[in-house]
């Protein structure tokens, strides 16, 4: 069973969001970087719970500059058992994912495991473009993972309600809250990572399709108005007459 | 300009299809819609008040595949000659849409919250709802995917024509075993008015206070993690940045402490009430109105006060 899972990084979610040169560019200064809480919670853990019970091999894939390596080392540290580095900047999802899917096509994968969505730029793009690339079929926001041979057996959201699925391997998965619990990497993890190989590949040329071009704060908000705990008539008022929202 | 509107039918239409189809609408030139499924002609051709032409309609596809889908929807762009394609962004889209986009090269713009700017950058959310960006698009094509709640449903025509559509679906690599509905729930991404409560409300045994106000005011719940974590509540009514990302009209949070976690999936909202015994609680900076007070006299005071305000005639 050979598995690559999609990392990407993310700031710390506790991070202070500005930007800088026009408010072109994402602020980086003093922003802690994470492995996205998807990649790392749902997709890799049980990527490696599966390669725990019937064997195989994870392999994770980062779209992305030299910078990015502290967070490929931290995925390392978790459990997985090389690292591929497409050395370029991740600009738009299609880009990315067409990055992804060219190696993946030629290093052929059973499973592709991607995060539900990157916390930054919240499109929940990546994972899909890959499938489509390959032929491959996708399953969305999978919140639960089974394998039996070469069956996997999914559950997923979808438009109002849950779903259980069976599809046939390869196939490309999405993964979200429900799918594996957050393993913490430890001493011997951390220590191994760091003689764990990482391959830095070239990119291919592909066009952007998209661009962001201009970022911009929400406009801060007006105090918040107190209102007395025993006087809940007045909030009811409030917000039918100034909120307008009941 | 021939705009192409994708809509998800299977369980009847929400509000979210009209917003989609007011927001094609509102880019100018003629609005088709393609959908799957069973829906009945009459209810589909309402959605020409919004602002459609026409609607097209694969009956022979009833599941909701998103490789059938995705060949069904590049059918009809064909056939309709669209250049923008349109979605709303929920979990059909987020399935679909980035599969049309590799499929017709078209850049994919998902989270817009507004029309397109006089340049042509359309304007989404990022940062879980910390900042938004203005996104071009290079392609000749493009696919925007709408936030459900960011535009309002306007009425503009009268019925349109339905029309049969043979999208050539193919065949289906996934075997759906079952799908379970919640019944009678308001889809939480939908809901225009959510009652939340977290950790503050000590067990799962207290939701009944809360259920109540959602019922009074016809609101979805929602809970903070932990709430969810411990299994007090169920996963899908998490919000925050690990969970869904909302944007109601109206976001009541009871016993919420307004983690940075939280706030990024209810920031969207228009207004925000926060109740809470903590008057360092960080919901406070982020609430539109604030109530320093006990949960558990506050809730069922707030539901009679909103029962009393319907019964008079609201
Ligand atoms: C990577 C990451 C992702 C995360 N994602 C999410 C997410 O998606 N969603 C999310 O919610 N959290 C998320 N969290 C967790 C988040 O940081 C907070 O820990 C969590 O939101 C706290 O939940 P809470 O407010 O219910 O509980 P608490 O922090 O325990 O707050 C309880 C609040 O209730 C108040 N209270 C107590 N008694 C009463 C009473 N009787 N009446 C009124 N108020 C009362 C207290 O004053 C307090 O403010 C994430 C954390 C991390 C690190
Ligand atoms: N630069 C990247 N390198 C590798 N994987 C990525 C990258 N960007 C996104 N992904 C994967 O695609 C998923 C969805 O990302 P997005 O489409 O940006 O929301 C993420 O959770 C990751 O698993």
């Amino acid at each position: 069973m050979k598995i690559l899972v999609c990392i990407s990084k993310s700031p710390d979610t506790t991070s202070k969001i500005a930007f800088t040169d026009n408010n072109s560019k994402f602020d980086e200064n003093g922003v802690q970087y994470i492995v996205n809480p998807y990649d790392e919670w749902y997709a890799l853990v049980r990527a490696l719970e599966i390669k725990e019970s019937s064997g195989g091999n994870v392999t994770i894939i980062t779209v992305g500059n030299a910078n990015d390596e502290a967070v490929i080392r931290k995925a390392l540290a978790i459990g997985a058992d090389e690292a591929v580095r497409v050395d370029t900047d991740p600009t738009d999802a299609y880009y990315t994912a067409m990055q992804i899917a060219e190696y993946a096509k030629s290093n052929g994968f059973d499973l592709i495991l991607a995060g539900k969505e990157t916390i930054n730029y919240n499109g929940s793009q990546v994972a899909g473009m890959i499938a489509e690339a390959m032929d491959l079929p996708f399953i969305s926001l999978a919140s639960k993972l089974d394998i039996n041979g070469s069956t996997l057996t999914l559950e997923r959201e979808i438009a109002g309600g849950l779903q259980v699925v069976d599809v046939n391997l390869p196939a490309v998965v999405s993964c979200a809250k429900g799918m594996a619990e957050q393993r913490i990497p430890n001493m011997r993890g951390i220590m191994a990572a760091r003689t764990k190989p990482l391959n830095v590949i070239a990119p291919v040329a592909i066009e952007n399709l998209t661009e962001f071009v201009a970022y911009t704060m929400p406009a801060t908000k007006s105090a918040c108005k107190m209102i007395d705990p025993n006087n809940m008539d007045e909030l009811v008022e409030l917000l039918h007459n100034e909120a307008k929202v009941i | 300009m021939s705009v192409l509107v994708y809509i998800n039918s299977n369980n009847g239409l929400y509000k979210s299809a009209f917003e989609a189809v007011t927001y094609g609408k509102k880019l100018g030139g003629d609005v088709t819609v393609i959908t799957s499924g069973a829906a009945d002609t009459k209810v589909l051709a309402g959605l020409g008040k919004y602002g459609a032409g026409k609607v097209l309609v694969d009956r022979s596809l009833q599941g909701d595949d998103d490789q059938q889908l995705t060949r069904i929807i590049a059918n009809a762009v064909v056939s309709s000659g669209a250049t923008t394609i349109i979605f709303s962004h929920d979990l059909t889209a987020k399935a679909v849409a980035p599969r049309l986009s590799v499929r017709l090269k078209a850049g994919l713009v998902s989270g817009a919250i507004e029309v397109p700017n006089g340049d042509g950058t359309i304007k989404v959310n990022v940062f879980s709802g910390k900042a938004f960006s203005s996104v071009k698009v290079n392609s000749a094509s493009k696919i925007i995917s709408l936030l459900p709640n960011s535009i309002q449903p306007e009425v503009s025509g009268s019925d349109c024509e339905v029309e049969e559509f043979n999208g050539n679906s193919g065949e289906s690599k996934v075997k759906v075993l079952s799908t379970k509905k919640p019944e009678g729930e308001i889809p939480l991404p939908e809901a225009e008015l959510v009652v939340s409560a977290g950790r503050g409300l000590k067990g799962p045994e207290n939701w009944g206070m809360v259920e109540d106000l959602a019922k009074a005011l016809g609101a979805a719940t929602a809970c903070s993690r932990p709430v969810a974590d411990i299994g007090w509540r169920p996963h899908h009514e998490h919000v925050g940045q690990t969970g869904v990302a909302i944007r109601p009209n109206l976001y009541i949070a009871a016993g919420i402490s307004g983690a940075i976690q939280h706030l990024a999936g209810v920031n969207g909202s228009k207004v925000m009430v926060v109740i809470n015994t903590d008057a360092e609680a960080p919901f406070f900076k982020a609430a539109d109105y604030g109530i320093l007070g006990d949960a558990f006299e506050v809730l069922p005071r707030l539901t009679e006060a909103v029962k009393k305000f319907k019964s008079s005639g609201n």
